[in-house]
């Protein structure tokens, strides 16, 4: 189910043809994309592995050469622990003020607007709208609404809560108010994609039987949209974990609100240390693993996609 | 619910609207911004930066050269996403829960380490990265989320329909591009139209690989440190407003077809 909320909707329906063929056909169907798979995802990870154990050449500064040099793992984990801490942290926080936001939204649009078809898949527009400006420039957007020049921060000082000239970018709050605004549609979709096709008759029947909307709230309608809550965490949680656009200092961060992603891109692309982004991606890589593993384990491997 | 909660949800869910609105329209506002040297301030307004998006530095090439990447990369992952679906949902074959991990695993992992992995593949195999590069990646990501959107639409077709293609003498062929391409349609345009946004979009995998060509995103990050030129404030709203109208048509005319069925 993980995915499939996301991408397709409420109207996959669980029923699978029942004439399942044997035929050389699928091979021809699955080997160019198999193969593009093993090409471009398996071996990238492979080589993330060779290179996150070699070590410096030493006859040529700057080039390494292959070796098992698993101390990568542990200078990198010595050095940016707190970063994988604050990506953890951060992510969690982001993933968890989503779902606050997202759920009523996600509520509202499946179940509140259901007699209302057309208001309905407007309200749905409006959710993915998001996705039609580039994320940098909605990104840049919040960051010059918080920058000293801002209303926030006009507004915010005038009533004496912020000193004047103190800007709100580069602070964690910000941070994570990124995080939560671009992941916001990640979260809402699954969840609307259950609750879009629960049947309102079970609300009737718990009402009838004298449940609060509190007891039929947690009783009837959290349960049956635990799925897409699930997968609605996983999407948001993800590549907010990743994410190295809201925490750098060009956008909403600051150098004290460097994640994981940043790191891994300062290593990569600026400091050359190929070895140690290499180590930080698999260790990210293998946290997110074990996380979605756990998730699999609850709700089956059948609902992957 | 009864009362004041009826009430709630509607004044929280207009406001929850409204915040992830406010982006864009700063965004489309910025682009008629009368920004002589940055565009940080709102100095006035103006439709000169429509007039004359080109004329910021580079901004219009980047944009081509992120259209050109995005439509190769739309037109290679859905080939062979649709291909993968449709052999996921019609035939049996050996491995097919190692396949349908190896397809689920790219969504699973943080865009950071699938270029970081692609950077270091293109790095050891002394391919130079560029707008090359970027295609083969981008077509990576995409491909799980082509096979995700075309397989619930294989899913819901009935095979009656080709069966009896068959019965009246069809070729496989023929029974494929008569009967059941048509039906997939939907769900490869929609793939397609997804592969298409999350390509256009992409910042992080195509840092990692992008080399000295620049796309619309890596331009904006570039332009980011001295303010966004009002001339990428034109761009996006320009796309946005186009992805909109498109939604808003598709919405529309499957609403009115729906329509037209229940009346039949």
């Amino acid at each position: 189910m993980a995915f499939t909320a996301f991408a397709g909707g409420a109207s996959a329906p669980a029923v699978e043809p029942a004439a399942r063929r044997r035929s050389p056909i699928a091979l021809f169907l699955l080997l160019p994309g198999i193969f593009y798979l093993v090409l471009f995802f398996v071996t990238p990870l492979i080589s993330l592995v060779i290179t996150s154990l070699q070590e410096p050449d030493p006859l040529i500064f700057g080039q390494y050469v292959n070796a098992f040099n698993w101390q990568n793992y542990v200078s990198v984990m010595e050095q940016y622990w707190s970063h994988a801490l604050r990506s953890a942290g951060y992510a969690a926080l982001a993933t968890l003020f989503a779902l606050l936001i997202g759920f009523p939204l996600a509520y509202f649009i499946g179940i509140t607007l259901r007699p209302f078809p057309l208001i309905q898949s407007l309200a749905l527009v409006l959710v993915i709208a998001p996705f039609f400006i580039s994320f940098l420039l909605r990104t840049l957007a919040w960051k010059q609404i918080f920058s000293v020049e801002g209303p926030v921060a006009g507004i915010l000082s005038s009533l004496g809560a912020l000193p004047p000239g103190v800007s709100i970018t580069g602070t964690t709050f910000s941070v994570i108010f990124g995080l939560t605004y671009n992941f916001i549609p990640f979260m809402v979709l699954p969840i609307y994609a259950t609750l879009v096709s629960l049947d309102l008759r079970l609300l009737e029947a718990s009402n009838d039987l004298y449940g609060s909307p509190a007891t039929t709230f947690r009783t009837v309608t959290l349960p049956l949209s635990a799925a897409g809550v699930m997968s609605g965490t996983l999407l948001t949680f993800i590549p907010a974990a990743g994410d190295y656009i809201n925490a750098s200092r060009e956008f909403l961060g600051a150098t004290d609100t460097a994640m994981i992603g940043n790191v891994i891109e300062a290593n990569f692309l600026v400091l050359q240390n190929f070895p140690a982004a290499a180590a930080l991606s698999l260790i990210l890589m293998a946290f997110i693993l074990v996380l979605v593993a756990a998730y699999v384990k609850r709700s089956g491997t059948e609902d992957l996609l | 619910m009864k009362g004041f909660g009826k009430y709630a949800i509607w004044v929280y869910s207009i406001m929850a609207f409204v915040f992830l609105l406010i982006p864009i329209a700063y965004t489309v506002a910025f682009s008629f911004n009368d920004s002589r040297r940055t565009n940080i301030i709102w100095n006035g307004f103006t439709l000169d930066n429509w007039f004359t998006v080109c004329e910021a530095q580079g901004v219009c090439e980047a944009f081509g050269n992120s259209l050109l990447i995005g439509l190769a990369a739309t037109v290679l992952a859905t080939t062979l996403g649709t291909m993968i679906a449709i052999a996921l949902v019609r035939y049996r074959f050996k491995f097919r829960n190692a396949t349908t991990l190896l397809i689920f695993l790219p969504m699973a992992t943080p865009e950071v380490v699938l270029g970081a992995g692609l950077a270091a593949q293109f790095l050891q195999a002394g391919v130079p990265k560029g707008i090359g590069t970027v295609i083969l990646a981008h077509t990576l990501f995409c491909l799980s989320f082509v096979v995700v959107t075309v397989r619930s639409r294989v899913v819901s077709l009935n095979p009656a329909l080709e069966e009896a293609g068959r019965d009246l003498y069809a070729s496989p062929v023929q029974v494929f591009w008569r009967i059941t391409f048509p039906m997939l349609l939907p769900g490869i345009v929609a793939a397609a139209l997804l592969s298409f946004a999350l390509s256009f979009d992409d910042f992080i995998i195509t840092n990692f690989n992008r080399g000295a060509d620049v796309t619309f995103p890596s331009y904006i990050y570039t332009a980011a440190a001295r303010g966004i030129p009002a001339e990428a404030n034109v761009i996006a709203s320009a796309v946005f407003f186009l992805a909109i109208a498109l939604v808003l048509i598709a919405q529309i005319s499957a609403g009115i077809r729906r329509r037209r069925l229940a009346s039949v």
